[in-house]
């Protein structure tokens, strides 16, 4: 076992050096002088050359690259040219706002797509797998932000049981922050239910026709124990890849969510900085995006290690 | 009633491998699905709209309607804007735009990952060991991203977004068709092939594309569909189509601040885009099954 974190760990260092060169190179790539796209038109006199100086420019890429990351690690992302904030400080002021939705839309997803897709799954043809059927052609037809807009017209706009738009700390209001977080979070976490349960359900299928479950049938056990005891327990293992790779999913589906839903948050943050040309808001916000998302993927493959031993050997190429 | 359709379809089988080209048997398989004939409806709906509407449409742009927020009628099928510009024009342009970028971007995407799968994959080696590492990091960002980091490079607008779904879509297809190429380049025709004295591009596009390519239709028709998703994504991000032209994501982007005088604003857009996607996934999986009837439906 730990030969294998090892060697994925191992995997995953040339990746992340890689993606951070991509987003290194997004900057660098853009048309024209990075440091006066930085200073935006008509800059205060000496901000250019700050920012010429700031980002190194007139040093070799390698060393610009170097410095750059060694201040990402120490958590020094640069300072945002249109907010005079630093992007650290936007980080930690956004991450709660779409931690908060990440996590609930994904409880969400879980409580709904893993048991709606063990009943499909250990039930085909039933009125659950019909069910699931038309569940997932709805979320393939209508994209999260058109169902955003649909739950923002029903119950905001016409019914008045939800607030139109904005975010409530918890600590200040509970009431009044699940509130502005139900909406969103149900849309998002629809989406993803939906994806999760079509994957829970092909796993539990395949699994109910296995050998094992014929004898345990063959046993005379009891429906409930063989679908509980024997098939989950070993239908559900591929299902905690699939869970885990959707959080890359979630990510982007913040970035839209907290649009439609007018929240702050990370997607907001990186949105306005892409418009308004806040190249390192946009570097730092992308970095941490990525990041996350290869980590999480990481963990995924460990976890999955760890609850199929057959995966221990061998490699990936 | 099932073991009638059962004997039918093996004895098909037996006859279509005589007679039929591997195309035609596609062909044939793939109009005896429902869910391809849906599709294929959909999809000639939607084109049809796209390409002969802009013919009988206004200017999407022009602000000649008599008042703003008219409801549907036979003069604006599609009722009105808050700009008194005619929404049916606009859904009809917006729907252009979406497929013209979806095809266009989908088709160049693929077409250089499938080569560049196609050749790392036949050569080997060093060259495919570093093609794929590229890949797996590529693949490491999640679309929306990697589309937003080539937004940042290239400035938004509906063109950059094409670009950036043809970038993204690269390293999928490459992966899938060094795939492919792993699994034919064993066989027999191949070594017969090079025994012959075929050269590498003769063997690769002349012989082995032919059986390697078939099963990526399947993924086209799928991209097409995530094509659609995020330029509509994007548009309503305001990071693709800029106004005043208009695009399915922008329009139903705008109606949010009008959901309380005017519902057919988002409705018709919505329900324009809706039917599109599910075309096109509907597609996807009748050509998957169309080509490998033998596999499971992805579902």
């Amino acid at each position: 076992m730990v030969e294998f974190i090892v060697r994925r760990l191992l995997q995953t260092l040339p990746v992340l050096l890689i993606t951070s060169i991509a987003v290194f190179m997004v900057v660098r790539l853009i048309p024209g002088d990075p440091a006066s796209l930085l200073a935006g038109e008509d800059p205060p006199p000496g901000t250019y050359e700050r920012i010429r100086e700031e980002l190194g420019l007139d040093d070799p890429w390698i060393v610009q690259y170097v410095d750059w990351v060694s201040g990402v690690v120490t958590g020094d992302f640069g300072t945002s040219f249109r907010t005079k904030f630093t992007v650290s400080k936007l980080l930690k002021l956004s991450l709660p706002p779409s931690l908060e939705l990440a996590l609930a839309s994904y409880t969400f997803a879980l409580l709904v797509g893993i048991p709606l897709g063990v009943m499909a799954g250990a039930r085909p043809r039933s009125l659950w797998d019909w069910g699931l059927s038309f569940f997932t052609m709805t979320t393939i037809g209508i994209p999260n932000f058109l169902l955003g807009i649909v739950l923002l017209w029903i119950f905001s706009v016409s019914l008045g049981w939800f607030p139109v738009a904005g975010r409530v700390s918890v600590i200040e209001d509970p009431i009044a922050s699940l509130q502005a977080l139900a909406l969103p979070a149900l849309t998002l976490g629809s989406g993803q239910a939906a994806v999760l349960a079509r994957y829970t359900r092909t796993s539990v299928q395949e699994t109910m026709g296995r050998d094992y479950i014929r004898t345990a049938r063959a046993k005379g056990l009891t429906d409930r124990v063989v679908i509980f005891r024997h098939g989950l327990r070993n239908a559900l293992i591929p299902v905690v890849t699939i869970a885990a790779l959707q959080v890359g999913g979630l990510l982007s589906g913040v970035v839209i969510i907290e649009s439609v839903f007018t929240r702050p948050g990370l997607g907001r943050t990186i949105v306005e900085a892409i418009q308004n040309r806040d190249y390192l808001v946009i570097q730092g916000m992308l970095l941490f995006l990525v990041t996350v998302f290869i980590v999480v993927n990481l963990m995924a493959d460990l976890a999955y290690g760890f609850l199929d031993p057959r995966l221990r050997r061998g490699s990936n190429a | 009633m099932p073991d009638e359709v059962a004997l039918q379809t093996a004895s098909r089988v037996v006859r279509i491998n005589l007679n039929e080209s591997q195309w035609g048997l596609v062909l044939r398989r793939f109009i005896g699905n429902p869910q391809g004939i849906v599709a294929l409806v959909g999809l000639g709906l939607l084109g049809g709209a796209a390409i002969f509407g802009t013919f009988i449409t206004s200017d999407p742009n022009a602000q000649d309607a008599s008042a703003r927020f008219l409801s549907p009628s036979l003069d604006h099928p599609f009722g009105t804007d808050q700009l008194r510009r005619d929404l049916f024009a606009r859904t009809v342009h917006g729907l252009r735009i979406s497929l013209l970028i979806a095809f266009v971007s989908v088709a160049s995407g693929a077409t250089i990952g499938i080569i560049l799968g196609l050749v790392t994959g036949y050569v080997g080696g060093l060259v495919e060991t570093i093609a794929m590492r590229f890949v797996d990091a590529l693949l490491a960002f999640p679309g929306l991203l990697a589309a937003l980091a080539i937004i940042t490079i290239l400035g938004p607008g509906v063109r950059n977004v094409g670009i950036a779904i043809a970038f993204f879509s690269v390293p999928s297809f490459t992966r899938l068709a060094r795939g492919q190429m792993l699994a034919e380049k064993e066989n027999e025709y191949v070594v017969a092939a090079r025994t012959l004295g075929a050269g590498p591009m003769r063997v690769i596009f002349r012989h082995i594309a032919l059986n390697a390519v078939p099963p990526l239709l399947t993924q086209v028709a799928l991209f097409m569909s995530i094509a659609v998703l995020l330029e509509a994504s994007l548009s309503f991000l305001g990071l693709g189509q800029q106004p005043p032209d208009p695009s399915l994501g922008s329009l139903i982007s705008a109606s949010k601040s009008h959901l309380r005088v005017a519902w057919w604003y988002p409705t018709f857009p919505g329900i324009t885009l809706a039917v599109l996607l599910v075309s096109l996934n509907l597609l996807a999986d009748a050509i998957n099954e169309a080509t490998s009837p033998w596999a499971r439906r992805r579902l």
